[in-house]
């Protein structure tokens, strides 16, 4: 039975132009709009997050000098600052922001497949992110659970915000769950179905790869998130036991029995390990299109890059037991999940070499996308690397629970992907508005960011080999090893944190200031092949490409190929058009094999 | 060209930073500590990673340099960039190498994890509870085994809910310090429980470590191989205290153990303890009501607190400390010396316990405010107090926290002020005191402790 | 868990499968065969994609309700089985419902092989008595966890009764979501100027949807038996 191609029922189904100024900006089911409101939402709550840890900071750099924070606060902002930065800002960033915005453009179609279900999905997760501030306002204050929730101290009296606290963050991530659902059927039926004649899959560019394999993930783990809420939901109101087992707390007996606290970790980490890759993944594929555009010369390997995102996200599934390896379950489970985790090591590396490769031989403009995207390899090499010391589960053992740990995850989500996004930003901003961001900010910017965060978490590693734990309000004198270094040390990353976070205040000032006073872009200024650059109007207006849909005649990277006459050939120039030179799309140009 | 070179000085700057950390050069020691178990095996495999993954970062990130400099876009540059869109001879050599790598890295690591879940036969047991925010021990005793245990057992008297009815916990050795001692060069495997919530038992000098679950019982094993005092720090995120909650291990000769092992009580002795005597315990207050007042309401002007009221467990364990200068000693503690030979009057266990159950019966009237402050801004500071001290203040026994509410204001101040300073909680062997000095140092000045006792008055 | 990671790893490799298909070897910087670029046959409507990539969403849910359920079931190590584990005894009505949800995927399916053939006025009716018993089945769920409820076994801690009720909670949730979408597809069919073509597909998905939940309520019911 014959269907009519997406193509066609397009013109017939075509998206009708919104009229009024609510239609346009608030409930809109334009991709590009829901984009820019997923981002404005997540860098807000984002902004939260940081103040929460400065707050931190001054708390463990300057132990006796801050009123402010007592040991409930500080439990507060941890369990705050960490859910918010994982799930509310770098998750819907990617996804719901970069995602929404790129995935359409980048695929050559008018809109997601189901725009209504679009639009329903930002409306959801802010409300996920409304339930998570009130959090904030609940008698008892939000959890203090640290962002693991792990039963039974989570909803057991000695931990803040046990009562209403941890039921707001449950129900929050609840709905956050459904959000994402319904954001990640659209974009992986968009990438599958709606995308433009000649556009297969291997010629998307890799911010699609990334996206589409982050989604593919997200959509299978963040089940295993919703279960685990539900039951301990549960648990909390209704006295099941799934997860709480007999305990004497504080002197009482309580109702439950024979529930396992571990059985907790393993749903918890089953998603939360992929969830880091769908933190990182869209990165991945991003950081590949920002080396090559300004670097003018094809990423590097492109199928092993391909392949390399498949198979870090399917490896992501079998390895997340090695945030268990001292959690007391079984401790022969250390071998398999210690080699399944230094085996993901290997695409990753792949990945890392074939960027650096990119630039090889390339013909490199250091503009601020690519001073952020050169500062990623650099901090991800860093933080990949330490990662296979925590993957093994033998050095796991002595720096689980140290400032080595949280040094480690602060550098592969928390720099190395802002380095990612802040380049993102700086590279599509024109695109999004007609001009281009203030490149001297940009570059004070990136190095005050780039420097500074690298102080930060540096000296952390160190702190953590010494054997400093993590999740201490204060060190007493009473801890032997501790000496007056680590307190120095702990100043040091604290004034460099707010050194850190106060520059982001240009950052800011340099997105709303360009908004009226960014020198004009054009179409495309960085002069990129692919398609998101060739729409007929920049920015973009409903529906993207004007009457007709683009055709696609070559992969994403032709830059620099011999006989064309200028350094680039977009994605839809034919072969035998002047701009293709004459070398038609695809002849083999001396490539090795 | 500068970017270049910012790489390169940072990779030389982590190079220095990370050999003056090893090396020792910024004074103390900022790398792992001396290591007091067999486990120098998982040292070995952190170089060797460390090794593995030095070259690696050295290298790439220089050839990284190198590139930003070579291919750099200047004016007037005509190279153009080559279109190479795979080169598949040098991406399979450099999955191989990679490769390689990760085996050399994963191979000592599984070899010595071998080792890890196999506990020598002979290993001897020692139980290790963790609950709210405190540590507990077990020995198996001359059976050398450990009797049942359950939750549901635990109470005031018998803290880690050893069951009574089984013949082979009576002579479990029941340790309700945080301080433990262990033979030096004996194997030792930990069983470990908890009664609440998470912990992990960590002594950074033994390297292993492990949770303790409740419901379950975990373990790990290790050969103390030098002596020592080492401080047990837990973990594994357990409630608002979880960084005040320590204890000691001390590594020391089997003769010195033995006799350490031969003092405490088995669980036996513990369940034998005689109650006090009110009558008997008359007689012995009458001395202490020339200061602390004939119904133990307390006296400011001599600086002796309100006892009436005041759980039973807590007093007890003061004179106690008192009695053995665990508490009192400082030369800063006037009042905290005046008390050291009134405890010495109390010859034995049975005669503090008299006294205890005499204060028990005495009558419970509240004293008048006489710190003032903010109570709304005390009620916040409350928040964190309220895990171990009770909602009202009430005193829980379970985390050995006392009665705050309807006791002497002033005196709580002073000892307030006492922990923050260090003048009480600071003797090694005050191990409450010295969580205590932790939680009283989260109130950073006098104001702090004004605003919360105020509030403590209102409950 | 370990059903949940085969599951995984067989989800993620069954999405590289479909794609290497569609050529993941290809050399797309060189020129593709002139055939290739009017890409590949006729392409599935959107909304079924969509509905497949959802049924696995959602298999991964129950996936990892089960596996919850069996690791549960069985205790953690050192402590032997789940001591408190008391074996729940299905009330009869389950097997009533079963039977009404089957009859609702067969009126379903009746539904979608009638809008095939271009009787609409069959597939109403059809479609009509699929959402019917189906919330008759719903009806019967809620009298089975009455059933429950006033039994001997019911108590908060025992896990049997805790699943018992989480499963069929969320199982029936999701039939909830169907009929809504049930609802729409019916009003559009009511239409008079309904075109056939646009309801086709919506019936299409209602009935692959039904028998989807059909499936997944058969294997909770039996792994309720059976533990």
């Amino acid at each position: 039975m014959a269907f009519v191609a997406i193509a066609d029922r397009d013109h017939e189904h075509a998206l009708h132009d919104p009229e009024t100024f609510i239609r346009k900006y608030i409930w809109s089911q334009d991709h590009k709009v829901i984009a820019i409101q997923y981002a404005l939402v997540a860098i807000g709550i984002g902004l939260v997050a940081l103040v929460m840890s400065v707050l931190m900071r001054l708390q463990l750099g300057f132990p006796d000098t801050f009123s402010l924070i007592a040991p409930q606060d500080y439990y507060q902002y941890i369990t705050m600052h960490g859910m918010i930065m994982v799930i509310y800002l770098l998750t819907a960033l990617f996804l719901g922001g970069f995602g929404n915005y790129l995935i359409p453009l980048m695929c050559g179609s008018r809109d997601m497949v189901f725009p209504y279900m679009n639009m329903l999905s930002f409306w959801f997760y802010l409300l996920a992110v409304l339930v998570l501030v009130a959090g904030l306002f609940v008698p008892g204050g939000p959890t203090g659970a640290g962002w693991t929730l792990y039963p039974p101290q989570a909803i057991a009296p000695g931990t803040p915000g046990h009562g209403w606290g941890i039921i707001c963050m449950l129900a929050s991530l609840g709905i956050f769950v459904v959000a994402f659902t319904m954001g990640g059927l659209n974009y992986v039926t968009t990438i599958l179905q709606a995308r433009c004649k000649g556009m297969t899959l291997m010629r998307m560019p890799l911010s699609v790869w990334g996206i589409f394999m982050a989604t593919v993930l997200g959509l299978l783990a963040f089940p295993a998130l919703f279960v685990s809420c539900v039951m301990m939901t549960l648990d909390h109101s209704l006295g099941t036991s799934f997860f709480m087992p007999a305990v004497a707390q504080m002197g009482g007996q309580t109702v439950h029995s024979g529930g396992s606290p571990l059985l907790f970790q393993h749903l918890f980490w089953f998603f939360g390990h992929p969830e880091v890759y769908i933190v990182a993944l869209p990165a991945f594929g991003i950081v590949s299109d920002l080396l090559s555009t300004h670097a003018r010369r094809n990423i590097f390997g492109y199928r092993m890059m391909v392949w390399a995102i498949l198979a870090i996200g399917c490896l992501s599934f079998v390895v997340w037991a090695h945030h268990m390896y001292v959690s007391g379950m079984n401790p022969y489970f250390g071998f398999f999940f210690a080699t399944t985790t230094l085996i993901i090591a290997v695409p990753t590396a792949i990945k890392v070499y074939n960027w650096i490769l990119t630039l090889w031989k390339g013909d490199i403009h250091l503009t601020v996308p690519m001073l952020f995207a050169i500062g990623f390899i650099f901090t991800f090499i860093n933080g990949g690397l330490t990662g296979l010391f925590l993957g093994n589960v033998t050095v796991d053992v002595p720096l689980s629970g140290t400032y080595f740990v949280v040094a480690h995850f602060h550098m592969v989500m928390g720099v190395s992907p802002i380095m990612v996004v802040f380049g993102a930003i700086y590279h599509w901003y024109p695109k999004i508005t007609g001009r281009l961001l203030d490149d001297r900010l940009g570059r004070f910017h990136f190095w005050c960011t780039f420097i500074g965060t690298y102080s930060i978490y540096l000296p952390m590693h160190y702190l953590g080999i010494l054997g400093v734990p993590r999740r201490y309000y204060a060190y007493s004198d009473a801890i032997d090893f501790i000496s007056q270094n680590v307190h120095i040390a702990n100043e040091w990353i604290s004034i460099s944190a707010v050194f850190v976070a106060a520059v982001q205040l240009v950052f800011l000032f340099n997105l709303a200031w360009s908004l009226k006073n960014g020198r004009e872009a054009g179409p495309n200024p960085w002069r990129s092949t692919s398609l998101e650059w060739q729409t007929p109007d920049t920015p973009p207006k409903h529906g993207n490409w004007g009457k007709d849909l683009p055709v696609v005649y070559r992969w994403a990277y032709d830059y620099n190929v011999p006989g064309a006459p200028e350094d680039f050939v977009p994605q839809n120039v034919p072969p035998g058009d002047p701009r293709a030179g004459n070398a038609p799309a695809g002849r083999d140009h001396g490539v090795h094999h | 060209m500068v970017f270049a070179w910012a790489l390169i000085l940072l990779v030389i700057a982590t190079l220095a930073f990370h050999f003056a950390a090893l090396y020792g050069l910024f004074g103390d020691p900022w790398w792992f500590t001396e290591i007091a178990s067999n486990w120098k095996t998982m040292d070995q495999t952190v170089n060797v990673t460390f090794w593995v993954t030095g070259l690696v970062f050295v290298i790439v990130n220089l050839f990284m340099a190198w590139t930003v400099v070579r291919y750099l876009h200047r004016k007037g540059r005509t190279e153009k960039a080559a279109y190479e869109p795979e080169n598949k001879k040098l991406e399979w050599w450099l999955t191989i190498i990679t490769s390689v790598g990760i085996a050399a890295m994963l191979a000592p690591g599984l070899a010595v994890w071998a080792k890890f879940v196999t506990p020598p036969a002979d290993a001897s047991i020692v139980e290790v509870v963790g609950q709210q925010w405190a540590w507990s021990y077990r020995f198996p005793g001359r059976d050398g085994e450990l009797g049942a245990s359950d939750m549901k057992l635990v109470t005031v008297d018998n803290p880690l809910g050893v069951d009574p009815n089984d013949p082979k916990g009576q002579d479990d050795v029941i340790v309700t310090t945080p301080e433990v001692h262990l033979p030096v060069g004996k194997d030792v495997k930990f069983l470990l429980r908890a009664k609440d919530v998470n912990h992990q038992f960590a002594v950074p000098q033994f390297r292993v470590k492990m949770d303790m679950v409740p419901g379950m019982v975990t373990h790990f094993w290790l050969t103390p191989t030098r002596t020592g005092e080492f401080d047990a720090l837990c973990e594994q995120l357990c409630g608002v205290a979880h960084f005040a909650m320590r204890g000691r291990v001390v590594v020391e000769e089997q003769a010195k153990f033995e006799d350490w092992l031969g003092k405490q009580p088995t669980f036996a002795q513990t369940a034998a303890v005689a109650k006090g005597d009110a009558d008997a315990g008359k007689a012995m207050f009458a001395t202490c009501t020339a200061c602390h007042g004939a119904e133990g309401q307390g006296n400011k002007e001599l600086g002796a607190p309100k006892l009436a009221g005041q759980s039973g467990w807590y007093i007890a364990r003061q004179l106690q400390s008192f009695k053995h200068g665990v508490r009192g000693a400082n030369p800063n503690d006037k009042y905290g010396q005046q008390m050291a030979p009134m405890a010495q009057i109390l010859a034995d266990d049975a005669a503090v316990n008299n006294v205890v159950a005499y204060i028990a019966s005495l009558p419970d009237t509240r004293p008048d405010a006489s710190v003032g402050g903010n109570p709304e801004r005390g009620a916040k500071l409350y928040a964190t107090c309220s895990a171990c001290h009770g909602d009202k203040a009430q005193g829980i026994w379970a985390t050995n926290a006392p009665r705050l509410a309807g006791m002497s204001d002033w005196y709580m101040a002073r000892q307030l002020e006492n922990f923050r300073q260090g003048i009480r909680g600071t003797h090694r062997q005050d191990f409450h005191g010295a969580q205590m000095r932790s939680m009283a140092r989260a109130l950073k000045d006098e104001q702090s402790i004004n605003d919360l006792l105020d509030y403590v008055h209102t409950l | 868990m370990s059903l949940t990671v085969a599951y995984a790893a067989l989800a993620t490799g069954i999405i590289v499968w479909l794609i290497l298909v569609r050529k993941l070897s290809t050399k797309s910087w060189e020129a593709a065969p002139a055939t290739a670029v009017d890409d590949e046959a006729p392409r599935w409507p959107a909304a079924r994609v969509g509905l497949w990539v959802f049924l696995a969403v959602i298999t991964s849910l129950f996936g990892l309700f089960v596996s919850a359920y069996y690791m549960r079931l069985s205790g953690h190590h050192g402590s032997g089985p789940a001591t408190d584990w008391v074996q729940l005894s299905e009330p009869p009505v389950l097997w009533l419902n079963t039977v009404l949800l089957i009859a609702a995927s067969v009126a379903m399916q009746a539904a979608r092989r009638a809008v095939r053939t271009g009787g609409v006025e069959r597939s109403k009716t059809s479609l009509m008595l699929g959402g019917l018993l189906t919330l008759a089945f719903l009806g019967g769920q809620l009298y089975a966890w009455a059933q429950v409820r006033e039994s001997e076994f019911f108590s908060a801690i025992n896990p049997a009764v805790a699943f018992f009720y989480l499963l069929t909670a969320v199982h029936g949730l999701h039939l909830v979501g169907g009929l809504y979408v049930w609802g729409r597809t019916l009003a559009r069919i009511r239409r008079e100027d309904v075109e056939v073509i646009d309801v086709r597909l919506s019936i299409e998905l209602c009935s692959v949807y039904w028998h989807f939940l059909l499936l997944v309520w058969l294997g909770l019911f039996a792994v309720m038996l059976s533990t």
